[in-house]
């Protein structure tokens, strides 16, 4: 085993192999084989990164980061960066969700995706994902992360408008890709910043300058927002959240894999890996949680009243990831990696299942159309509940644990407001996750008679990853208990202290900390009470709250009008300021200047061209005139 | 002896008469042998300068001359030949395909 982990590098390389196979000989291989290797090199990864985590807890965290560099990449004057990946507590962790829950997600995928006609680009484009992801989480400088950065944002791009047919999802591609360009300008000048400040770009360099000293509050403050820019675009933050409702045009295992489970994480993950910087900036950490914050309750309440099954998770996973910066915010790193973790399980869960309703729909995504599906889909309502369950905070599952954390150390920090946010936002999880629950597998039947012919539960190959997910999303909470429950409970933060120094989280007195962990539990079963009430028992108050408030209701369902008003200010004046320069200058001044060059050759040829009037005659004429002239010239 | 200068005259009257007839003759015979007129006016101006000067670069050149001409004379009567089959004449009005 200890020879397998050594070859730590390889996690990365695995699935970028099996891409560039599947990218040659893709279209002759038989779906069998693609399937098959596609799958198997995920979980080769994963059991590699198993191996390296089981060396890890093994290594005495003074020789940590393990550091592989494979060769220097760029090398120019001062500036330098290696090609070289690294492995620590913090990538042990994501590599492990981003293998274990890609390797599912490929798996499911192979039931989902069976009858589509681009299978081989399929799981190319999957493999080359876990590919980037990989790269960007084992990344040991911040270039190399950036790689991996673009390349799941670019993999994101094309897995989006995969079924790049349908306009919707191939306009939905491409507002993720431009969102995600203004937010990595921002993070390209907070990486060009930090060079200048630091020297270099190694994640080491950097600890070191910040821990050392050697950078004033004000050159971190900067940094740090200017990354954190970058982050909002990737984690889908306020105001850049816009791409990722869009975003489930995307085959639903990629919204599973990619837009819960782990490219949206990214952001959280960078702010981890950078948390020396951020403690160097309160006021950096400060924006941070009042973002995450703001996110969190902002997102739920549009979820509350979406009508696609799909959307619903997406804007939930906003408000998740809002809640996993809160943690970053409060300086509570750990809690929010803990939150990441779970999130991945029960998110890619939930998606996985939605999914999996939506395959035994016929490709149903409005929850009006559905209705007491319980009944035929046993698998997927008994998995889908308990993630529901787990997201809503429902006590002694993963997410109850993990929110509680974020909450607690939130509350510990002194940040009241953003504490009583974040619970605002899990009452409304709780409220819209059972919403949801309830109008898709509860209820009167509201199905389409077509739908309804081809209703079937789905295939093992799709409800096995279920049922594993489910069990992570029941049991991952007991890996970081809080310390009231016992004293060496909260095993995954001492496995992060390395990178994570526990002494950043603050202590709470007992009574104090069950208070707190009375508080989410009151908030979840508060949500679920009134989801029960509003959707169960009485199906009236909905449509009077509805007639109540009919401003209120429009703005959630229309979002906001964000999205209009995004357009209004900067999409439109953008598209005219474009058109401007197009009529006026490419038109006029480029096109002009091109087509002028080529109408004056025309014209002087079109003057010559009478010269040649291919008559000896008059040839000689000319050579007898030449002659006069020069011979004349020569006597004067 | 025949002043120098008379040769000269002689040449300049040759090339002058064989541009002439370049110019007023129409079959192409006939402008070929004026061309053939004008290159032995220029070969004899070469060999009076020769003799004046006391080189021999001027005869030597005189002879790259003839060799020209008689390449000339070999292409020009082939093309002539040819321009015949084409047209069934030899004249060179009417001849202008070649035109821009």
């Amino acid at each position: 085993m200890a020879e397998m982990a050594r070859l730590f590098w390889l996690i990365p390389l695995i699935p970028a192999a099996s891409f560039l196979i599947l990218l040659v000989f893709g279209r002759k291989l038989p779906k069998t084989w693609i399937s098959l290797q596609a799958c198997l090199s995920v979980l080769a990864s994963f059991v590699l990164s198993l191996a390296s985590f089981g060396e890890l807890l093994k290594t005495a965290p003074s020789s940590l980061p393990l550091v592989k560099t494979l060769f220097s990449w760029i090398s120019a004057g001062r500036f330098s960066a290696d090609l070289s990946f690294h492995f620590d507590p913090l990538t042990a962790v994501m590599t492990l969700v981003v293998t274990g829950v890609g390797f599912l997600i490929h798996a499911y995928s192979v039931g989902y995706m069976a009858r589509d006609r681009s299978y081989a680009r399929y799981f190319a484009l999957l493999n080359l994902f876990t590919f980037a992801m990989l790269l960007l989480v084992m990344a040991s400088n911040m270039v190399l992360l950036f790689v991996g950065w673009e390349g799941v944002g670019l993999c994101s791009y094309l897995l989006i408008s995969f079924w790049f047919e349908k306009p919707a999802a191939a306009a939905a591609g491409q507002k993720a890709f431009l969102v995600n360009r203004i937010g990595d300008a921002g993070f390209l000048m907070g990486l060009l910043f930090l060079f200048l400040f630091v020297g270099s770009t190694e994640f080491r360099a950097i600890d070191q300058a910040a821990l050392g000293g050697g950078l004033s509050q004000g050159a971190a403050t900067l940094v740090c927002l200017l990354l954190f820019i970058g982050a909002c675009g990737k984690s889908a933050q306020i105001p850049l959240y816009v791409w990722l409702p869009d975003a489930m045009e995307g085959p639903t295992p990629v919204s599973a894999l990619i837009h819960a489970a782990t490219m949206v994480t990214a952001g959280v993950y960078m702010v981890s890996r950078m948390h020396s910087l951020y403690s160097l900036s309160p006021a950096a950490l400060q924006v941070v949680a009042v973002v995450g914050a703001v996110t969190a309750v902002y997102a739920a309440t549009m979820a509350l009243v979406q009508n696609d099954i799909k959307r619903v998770l997406a804007y939930s996973t906003i408000s998740q990831l809002g809640f996993m910066f809160i943690g970053c915010g409060v300086g509570a790193y750990a809690a929010g990696m803990f939150h990441l973790t779970t999130h991945a399980f029960f998110k890619s869960l939930l998606f996985l299942a939605a999914g999996s309703v939506l395959h035994a729909l016929s490709g149903e995504q409005d929850l009006r159309k559905m209705g007491g599906l319980r009944r035929y889909l046993p698998w997927t309502y008994s998995t889908f509940l308990i993630g529901a369950m787990a997201i809503a905070g429902v006590p002694f599952l993963s997410g109850f644990f993990s929110k509680d954390a974020i909450l607690s150390r939130a509350f510990a920090a002194g940040q009241t407001l953003v504490w009583a946010a974040g619970l605002l936002a899990a009452v409304l999880t709780a409220f819209y996750m059972f919403r949801l629950v309830l109008l898709t597998f509860h209820g009167r039947e509201r199905l389409e008679t077509e739908a309804k012919k081809h209703l079937h539960e789905s295939p093992p190959v799709m409800t096995l990853p279920l049922a594993l997910l489910a069990l992570f999303s029941l049991a991952a909470g007991a890996l970081g208990l809080p310390a009231v429950l016992g004293p060496h409970l909260d095993r995954f933060f001492r496995f992060l202290a390395p990178v994570f120094p526990v002494a950043q989280e603050g202590p709470v007195s007992p009574g104090t900390e069950w208070a707190l962990i009375l508080a989410s539990v009151a908030a979840a079963l508060a949500g679920i009470g009134a989801a029960l009430l509003f959707y169960g028992r009485e199906p009236k108050i909905p449509a009077w709250l509805v007639h109540r408030f009919p401003r209120l209701y429009k703005a959630l369902l229309n979002k906001y009008y964000v999205d209009e008003f995004y357009g209004l200010v900067i999409v439109n004046p953008l598209l005219r300021g474009s058109e401007a320069v197009y009529r006026h200058f490419d038109l006029k001044i480029i096109d002009g200047g091109v087509n002028g060059a080529g109408r004056l050759a025309t014209l002087a040829g079109k003057a010559l061209n009478s010269l040649q009037t291919g008559r000896l005659k008059d040839y000689a004429l000319g050579l007898l005139a030449g002659l006069v002239l020069i011979l004349g010239a020569l006597l004067l | 002896m025949i002043p120098l200068n008379w040769f000269l005259a002689l040449s300049a009257v040759l090339f002058v008469l064989g541009v002439v007839a370049f110019f007023v003759k129409r079959d192409l015979i006939t402008m070929f042998l004026a061309v053939e007129v004008m290159l032995n006016a220029a070969n004899l101006a070469f060999l009076t300068f020769a003799k004046k000067q006391g080189l021999l670069a001027g005869q030597v050149i005189v002879f790259f001359v003839i060799t020209v001409a008689a390449a000339e004379a070999a292409i020009g009567l082939a093309i002539i030949l040819l321009v015949f089959r084409r047209r069934k004449t030899i004249r060179a009005e009417g001849a202008d395909e070649m035109k821009g």
